[in-house]
């Protein structure tokens, strides 16, 4: 298995190293729009948060999978997990905010000891709808996870699985090893449950980001295309599928450059740039938590290690109505979220 | 000016063939534009077909952005090989069925 590139000491490890590269190039010299100049030109910039509907949780990036795309860069070696003296933190404040959806991520987010506690007391809090990013595999990696379907019907938890294709290979390839056949394991475990089931109120939706550097193709003809070939090959069902926009940051930014596609992307991504989904783009409902508590305007923004630009900036001095009052930090990453039909990670936003 | 004929920066540029011509060039990228629309075929079957053609025409503009839009379409790269054997069987097989026509003259002109 593939180290992560903070465990490499590899420079884009650093937030600011993949900022310098976002903000000069053919950005600085004016080759291609900077995103705010772009966003400026339908009266968007500075861009400002509307009410916040979705609490975004990242509970740790340590994983069971060391995928190539990866933003967060998340992987066995990383050892950042959110203590459950900040969980409490989070729950505190989902007890006051308006947000009704709580979305858990990592890493592989059961791999924190405190998961399991903070989805009960979140469960008991009453929140709408409890996400939790599962990457499929986690659930066949140790016999200590096995019952974790159990768990989530239990809590009615909404599964969110990442699955980039279809064919063991292209997943293989982006996922590692192994993965799909164990994805398709775990998705068959939790179809037995009722998860995905077309009446069932088990929420299973799965996510697709392209395995490459190209964008993501039309989300309604992909899930047609991925519910045909996954019930016909496995009898696998599901619910909705989200085409995500791979991010240039990180893991991605790394292969991107490495394979000398990164202009070519950007250029892709600039011209695909759809001005109608910039009002939905998911940083305008959502606030990203770290593992260590501090704010940001999304999980990106968090790698990249932009703090909220708020007098609030960590989840203990939470105040839901200066954090609106913000503006939110952007820089060419963002394009991601505009191109084609918006990205975000409940898929497509116009 | 390039050394060489094909560079695939043109490609990026080829919304320019409107600039010296803007009315029959919007017409055709109008038209371009609906012929890949969901219709009685599939995009993704279209897709194919144009990665296909793209082949027989030998046009490397073409090739790369097709591909480009099998990849985003989620066709996978067996597909995609069948389909280029599929346009270059008909591109052979056109060659091939004029071996008739031969055949035909050879035996015309032959006691």
């Amino acid at each position: 298995m593939k180290e992560s590139l903070h465990k490499r000491n590899n420079q884009l490890a650093n937030g600011k190293r993949q900022l310098e590269i976002l903000n000069n190039g053919i950005f600085a010299s004016g080759e291609l729009p900077k995103f705010a100049d772009k966003i400026a030109e339908i009266g968007h910039f500075p861009l400002r948060p509307k009410s916040l509907e979705v609490l975004q949780i990242n509970v740790g990036y340590m994983c069971n999978q060391v995928c190539a795309h990866c933003h967060v860069d998340a992987g066995p070696d990383r050892k950042e997990i959110m203590t459950k003296e900040t969980m409490q933190q989070c729950l505190d404040v989902i007890k006051k905010t308006g947000a009704h959806t709580l979305d858990l991520t990592g890493g592989a987010p059961e791999m924190n000891p405190n998961f399991r506690w903070f989805v009960e007391k979140a469960s008991r809090l009453g929140v709408k709808d409890i996400i939790v990013r599962s990457n499929l595999t986690i659930i066949r990696a140790n016999k200590k996870y096995y019952d974790l379907p159990d768990f989530f019907k239990e809590y009615n938890v909404h599964v969110v699985s990442s699955m980039p294709h279809w064919t063991r290979g292209k997943t293989d390839k982006q996922r590692g090893e192994g993965v799909f056949a164990k994805s398709i394991k775990a998705l068959e475990e939790l179809n037995e449950r009722g998860y995905g089931l077309p009446d069932s109120g088990l929420k299973l939706d799965l996510v697709y980001n392209p395995s490459g550097a190209f964008l993501p193709g039309d989300q309604s003809a992909m899930e047609k295309d991925f519910k045909k070939a996954l019930f016909e090959d496995f009898g696998i069902q599901f619910h909705d599928l989200f085409a995500i926009t791979n991010l240039p940051i990180s893991r991605f930014l790394d292969y991107l450059i490495v394979s000398e596609n990164y202009e070519d992307y950007m250029y892709a991504l600039v011209e695909a740039y759809n001005p109608a989904a910039v009002a939905n783009v998911m940083c305008t409902n959502t606030i990203s938590v770290g593992w260590d508590g501090w704010l940001y305007d999304c999980d990106f923004n968090q790698m990249l290690g932009l703090k909220v630009a708020s007098k609030v900036t960590h989840i203990s001095k939470y105040n839901e109505k200066l954090l609106n009052d913000r503006n939110i930090v952007i820089s060419q990453h963002c394009y991601g979220c505009t191109a084609g039909a918006g990205s975000s990670c409940q898929g497509t936003v116009t | 000016m390039s050394k060489s004929y094909y560079d695939p920066a043109d490609l990026k540029k080829f919304g320019k063939i409107t600039e010296w011509s803007e009315e029959i060039g919007n017409k055709f990228f109008e038209y371009y534009g609906k012929v890949f629309e969901e219709g009685a075929l599939s995009a993704r079957e279209k897709s194919l077909i144009a990665l296909a053609v793209s082949h027989v025409v030998k046009c490397p503009y073409c090739i790369d952005a097709y591909t480009k839009d099998g990849l985003q379409k989620g066709i996978t790269k067996e597909e995609m090989m069948e389909a280029v054997h599929a346009g270059a069987a008909i591109e052979s097989g056109a060659t091939l069925v004029h071996g008739v026509q031969m055949m035909n003259k050879y035996d015309k002109l032959s006691m």
